[in-house]
């Protein structure tokens, strides 16, 4: 049995080179790379791994098929599964889904499924993509509010079904977080923008420019189309609430990362929208987003980047091969630390942040040990720039504007968990405006749902 | 692709651009906001409307040649495209029947104060409005609004037209005649709707300012356009654009309209401007 083998690296760019371009870290397996993992794979009965995954994948069976060195193959039972493939490979926290359940993950080394999958998603990619099989038309239409991972997984799944799709995306591009929020270097839009195209090549209608709840209600929807999907994502971003946020320098992660992604900031002027990095950056919170926010502002020149987080390394929400990367590019970690202020000059530009140390204490409800302030730790931190990544809000366009949409406590539309129905006959809703910042394979785990749940309705 | 149906040189360095966008100019209100986009590689502009129609299916926008992309807007010409045209965005003026109402409307500010002027006049408020320049040949839209104003009175900095003095003056003017605001609109240059708000607060006559900060997307997700509102951080995108005079903190919100100057500067150095989409035959398409 080839499992005694050690779990294979994936290749990456040298991280002192790396961190002055924004192209991919991850370079992904080689072929003979590939099989030799996939061999790895111990083909249980009852796989666990698939358990771990909010889509279902059939992992064994692409697995073995990679073994096989049928990637053809492959590729066609993941995609039966997962539309976007080449994104999850990348993106997804494999550690904490698929492969936390592997049998060999108790020996610390599980089937490496997130890089077979991204082996397969590009293998696939570079024969250009063999055409899905969709059903014949049913006459019914969908619109699906919001073209991020959720949206883009409810439209493809129904498109697939028969239907007629049309997603209304708000910004001048579709893909949402995969546009403008998860930098190049992680994921090349050019991945994202091959998936695109796939959806519209099944007959997806895509329009940009549309906000929905302002230029058209989602009343006026349900006037035109039979059911709507509503993932509008992530809205408002949050802050700490301490003195000094509002001055110029201190930015939200996603106005950070959509200036830099989205609207090319690092090649200003010739792409012309601005961002101002400074030499030094501190980066507040431990998701992923904080370690691209971090890693971005590195590629754009700061010459210290740091992450200041009140937990310790163990806590902490993003990726581990994220943080890993972060800290091979030499990114410094404040841990147990949090801002108290921020300071600025006379022209309400920042210069410094004060911070607090924590220590740990007794576990709080989320079940990890609570950070506590050691009284009388504070230190200055010289900084120019400071980007909040401690997660968002929802947006207030799509809910405010729809009556009979029931919300939670802090504005979420809720949806039930199985069938991601709302309140208001036929709108469904999933992903971040649901659940408050999340994953993009959660995300899509909400519009595969949401689209079966829209095709019973419509059939039945 | 937004075409340009009718463009109008309304002073030096100010145009007015009708463009056609059939979806925003149906659900426009006076208030809101659209944000353009020019060339693939241009900034999201926010710029509040001078009007729209419905019927035409087009709307309209006043612009500043101050900076490097309000430049490449203005350059725009009849059946040139904006690449991206979304909107209408942030929360409508409140229009109601108030009884008497200023509106106020400083250089640019002038032009979204005219459907606000236009519509608090088709409500039956009494519509007095005062306008300012900084002198006779800067002053817009005069003739558009004194056909929705009941009275029109009109403030340059250097006197070469109407009376010599701010926008200020003209409010202070009429409340001394015995005018009695149960509101006011300001909107101009950030300085200006200080002034005003500064010159009412004591007088206690509700004033209402609309805040154009830097914005990205302009939809309430990346947070780029908060301000302090009452010492609460407010959105302008989503809660705004217009907010209370007298709670806003213009101080803040003038160091944060300054964070890109720099930058702005270096482009329009650069004239990347003169490099696209000015006759130069590419229609913006070139990589620049």
């Amino acid at each position: 049995m080839a499992s005694k083998a050690p779990r294979y690296d994936m290749p990456c760019q040298d991280p002192a080179q790396r961190a002055g371009n924004f192209t991919e870290v991850a370079l992904g397996y080689p072929e003979k790379t590939a099989v030799e993992e996939a061999k790895r794979c111990l083909m249980c009965k009852n796989p666990r791994c698939v358990e771990g995954c909010p889509v279902g994948v059939d992992i064994p069976q692409f697995v073995e098929q990679i073994a096989a060195g049928d990637f053809r193959e492959a590729a066609r039972i993941l995609k039966t599964k997962n539309t976007l493939p080449g994104i999850c490979g990348r993106v997804c926290p494999q550690e904490t889904q698929c492969e936390q359940k592997c049998l060999l993950a108790n020996k610390g080394e599980p089937v490496a499924i997130g890089r077979l999958e991204r082996f397969a998603a590009d293998w696939d990619m570079a024969q250009g993509m063999r055409p899905v099989e969709i059903a014949s038309p049913t006459g019914k239409s969908v619109a699906v509010v919001g073209g991020g991972p959720a949206g883009l997984t409810c439209a493809a799944e129904l498109a697939r079904a028969g239907h007629e799709v049309t997603v209304l995306e708000a910004l001048h591009v579709p893909g949402g977080v995969l546009m403008y929020g998860i930098p190049e270097f992680r994921l090349p839009k050019a991945i994202v923008q091959k998936e695109i195209d796939a959806l519209r090549a099944m007959g997806v209608k895509i329009e940009v420019n549309q906000v929905v709840g302002k230029v058209l209600a989602v009343d006026e929807l349900l006037e035109s189309y039979d059911a709507v999907f509503l993932a509008t994502g992530a809205g408002l971003p949050l802050f700490m609430g301490i003195p000094g946020e509002n001055l110029n320098g201190v930015y939200s992660a996603n106005e950070f990362l959509t200036r830099a992604n989205l609207m090319k900031a690092y090649d200003f002027p010739r792409h012309n929208t601005p961002i101002r990095v400074g030499a030094k950056v501190a980066v507040v919170g431990g998701g992923n987003v904080a370690m691209d926010a971090a890693r971005t502002a590195l590629r754009l020149g700061a010459a210290e980047s740091a992450i200041v987080y009140r937990r310790s390394m163990e806590e902490m929400p993003a990726r581990a091969e994220e943080v890993h990367h972060a800290e091979e590019e030499g990114i410094q970690f404040h841990l147990l630390t949090s801002p108290v202020g921020i300071h600025g000059d006379d022209l309400g530009n920042v210069t410094s942040m004060t911070c607090l140390r924590y220590e740990l204490g007794e576990p709080d409800t989320s079940g990890r040990r609570r950070p506590v302030p050691v009284e009388g730790s504070e230190y200055e931190l010289p900084v120019e720039t400071v980007v909040m990544a401690i997660g968002q809000g929802p947006n207030p366009l799509v809910t405010k504007s729809t009556p009979g949409l029931e919300l939670n406590k802090r504005g979420n539309i809720v949806a039930d968990e199985g069938t991601m129905a709302t309140s208001k006959p036929g709108v469904y809703a999933g992903g971040d405006i649901v659940t408050g910042a999340a994953t993009v394979i959660l995300a899509m785990g909400a519009g595969k749902t949401a689209a079966a749940a829209i095709h019973e309705q419509l059939m039945g | 692709m937004y075409q340009v149906v009718r463009r109008k040189c309304l002073a030096e360095a100010i145009v007015l651009l009708e463009i056609e966008a059939p979806a925003v100019a149906a659900k426009a209100r006076p208030g809101e906001f659209v944000i353009v986009r020019r060339f693939e590689s241009s900034e999201r502009i926010p710029l509040t409307l001078m009007d729209y129609d419905a019927k035409k299916g087009t709307i309209t926008l006043v612009v500043q040649d101050v900076g490097y992309s309000s430049a490449l807007i203005a350059k725009a010409e009849v059946g040139d495209g904006f690449l991206d045209c979304v909107g209408p965005l942030g929360r409508p003026t409140e229009i109601a029947h108030y009884g008497t109402v200023l509106c106020v409307g400083g250089g640019l500010g002038v032009a979204p104060i005219f459907p606000i002027a236009r519509e608090l006049k088709a409500a039956g408020n009494q519509v007095i409005s005062v306008l300012g320049a900084r002198s006779r040949d800067l002053l817009i839209l005069e003739e558009e609004m004194r056909d929705v104003s009941d009275e029109v009175v009109v403030m340059t900095d250097d006197g070469s037209y109407g009376r010599k003095g701010f926008v200020t003056h003209g409010i202070q003017s009429l409340l001394e005649r015995g005018v009695k605001p149960d509101v006011i609109w300001a909107i101009g240059p950030m300085i200006m709707m200080k002034s005003v708000a500064v010159f009412t607060r004591p007088n206690h006559i509700k004033t209402i300012v609309s805040m154009n900060p830097i914005m990205v997307d302009g939809t309430g997700m990346c947070g780029a356009c908060r301000l302090e509102v009452d010492g609460i951080t407010r959105f302008a995108c989503v809660d705004g654009p217009e907010f209370d005079g007298h709670l806003v903190d213009f101080d803040l919100a003038m160091k944060r309209a300054a964070f890109y100057k720099g930058e702005e500067a270096l482009a329009k150095r650069q004239e990347y401007a003169q490099a696209c989409g000015c006759g130069c035959g590419c229609d913006g398409k070139e990589e620049l």
